[in-house]
């Protein structure tokens, strides 16, 4: 129950509500739980409403750190 | 994220899992995951199997809203959409599957002029209030931190568009509260907690820091990929090395520690704490939401004079309370895979897709059927 998918946003409106792009499927979501949700945004979607932002940075740092382990393991 | 599915990057975590368990000597580790989501990929990606090679025990944990709601909420939405004319009982997928003494959602027979309908989020129950304006509408709403704040979002858009006529029947639970509880209870050997991704999204880090103060226990929120549960298996390990437990994170990517601060502050503005009764775990004190103040007024239980009895049986030798406690693995039950599978559940983790018991039926049962086939042919093949 808890699946969040990640998915981009496409669109926003006056309601803070739009669609975004699921897999190729466009589908509504709703943007309050965002603070200044913006299109092109990469958001966790669950139950119909983005939960969190996906942050670039971060997901960057996690390769890093696959890449840290890897070599830590002599692979 | 693709590299976090990548198997040379599985292989090379596992194997640092393994120099690790070998490096502080100190027996098995048993850590439990408490989402339902976490189980679905440990056995979708066969890393229950791989991670108890490596010298580590995953015990599934009580994070399956829909399995943890107890017979008698479900029983409540059935004799309301039964016994009431002119409701429509709406809800997601999973909960009208769940087996009780009077039926499922699915076989119950709605009043005249009700019926149930099957909702993908809180929204759409929403939508069917304003396009039905003569019925009532009951969203019979089960989720965890992740999904609970877009209930009370609903909650409050019913409040402000004055739909007097919906109402929610809530199955809202707080992840916290039952991990005291089990840690309490001393049933079950844990050496730390794999948490949940999605949830500490919405209520960040500090909920759970009473685990490493109270207990002396680690712990690491992780994501979903097959990568993320094992790089959050190595910071619980580290910890568990240098004797230093805490709240790891290692889902950076989406949980921020302070969590989501508008999800929390509408949880608030909406809902507050009761004391709330668990399938399989009782009654744990401040464990459940139900709406607050004005809001009461969109509360199903009052609004439908609804009793629900706590203790209501679950099927007979249905085992899933002692699954979702962890005190056994979902094959040791006596109707898993027998009485009890998918087409035919007894309980609530067969039924949802992360109900531990459906887990196990699709990947373990299967790769046990698959080496004992391999077995029966290299017989065989005997001369």
């Amino acid at each position: 129950m808890c699946l969040g998918i990640p998915v981009k946003i496409l669109s926003i409106d006056e309601n803070n509500q739009g669609e975004v792009d699921y897999l190729g499927t466009r589908v509504k979501a709703g943007f309050m739980l965002l603070d200044t949700p913006k299109v092109g945004d990469w958001v966790i979607v669950h139950a119909g409403y983005a939960i969190s932002r996906l942050d670039e940075n971060e997901a960057r740092e996690t390769l890093s750190l696959l890449r840290e382990i890897a070599e830590s393991e002599g692979r | 994220m693709k590299e976090l599915r990548d198997k040379k990057v599985l292989q090379t975590l596992l194997q640092a899992v393994g120099h690790r368990i070998s490096r502080f000597n100190r027996g098995r580790v048993r850590i439990m995951e408490v989402c339902g989501t976490h189980t679905m990929t440990i056995h979708r990606y066969g890393l229950k199997e791989l991670l108890e090679r490596a010298g580590v025990d995953m015990i599934s944990g009580p994070g399956c809203p829909v399995c943890i709601t107890p017979a008698a909420v479900h029983e409540a939405a059935i004799n309301l959409v039964a016994g009431r004319r002119d409701l429509i009982l709406a809800t997601f997928g999973d909960m009208t599957r769940v087996p009780t003494r009077c039926g499922s959602l699915q076989t119950a027979i709605p009043a005249e002029g009700s019926m149930v309908k099957i909702v993908y989020s809180p929204q759409e129950s929403l939508a069917l209030a304003a396009l039905h304006p003569d019925k009532d509408v009951v969203f019979f709403g089960a989720g965890f931190e992740t999904t609970i704040p877009s209930i009370a979002l609903a909650i409050k858009e019913a409040a402000a568009a004055g739909l007097k006529r919906y109402a929610v029947l809530c199955a809202l639970w707080l992840i916290p509260p039952p991990l005291k509880a089990i840690l309490e209870s001393g049933e079950v050997k844990i050496s730390g907690f794999l948490y949940p991704g999605h949830v500490s999204a919405i209520i960040g880090l500090e909920p759970y820091a009473f685990i490493p103060r109270e207990f002396g226990l680690p712990g690491a929120v992780a994501g979903f990929e097959p990568g993320d549960i094992l790089l959050g298996i190595l910071n619980i390990l580290d910890q568990l090395e240098k004797g230093n437990p805490e709240v790891g994170l290692e889902y950076k990517r989406v949980v921020s520690p302070r969590g989501n601060r508008l999800a929390l502050k509408l949880m608030d503005e909406v809902l507050e704490v009761k004391d709330a009764v668990w399938r399989g775990l009782g009654l744990i004190p401040r464990s459940g939401l139900k709406p607050k103040g004005l809001f009461s007024d969109w509360d199903a239980e009052p609004r439908f004079g609804l009793k629900i009895e706590a203790d209501s049986a679950d099927l007979a030798g249905c085992l899933c309370g002692e699954v979702l406690r962890g005190l056994i693995p979902p094959p040791d039950c006596r109707l898993f895979g027998r009485k009890c599978a998918p087409e035919t559940p007894q309980g609530p983790c067969m039924v949802s897709l992360e109900g531990a018991c459906l887990v196990y039926y699709k990947y373990t049962l299967r790769t046990e059927s698959v080496k004992a086939r391999t077995k029966k042919r290299a017989k065989g093949n005997r001369p």
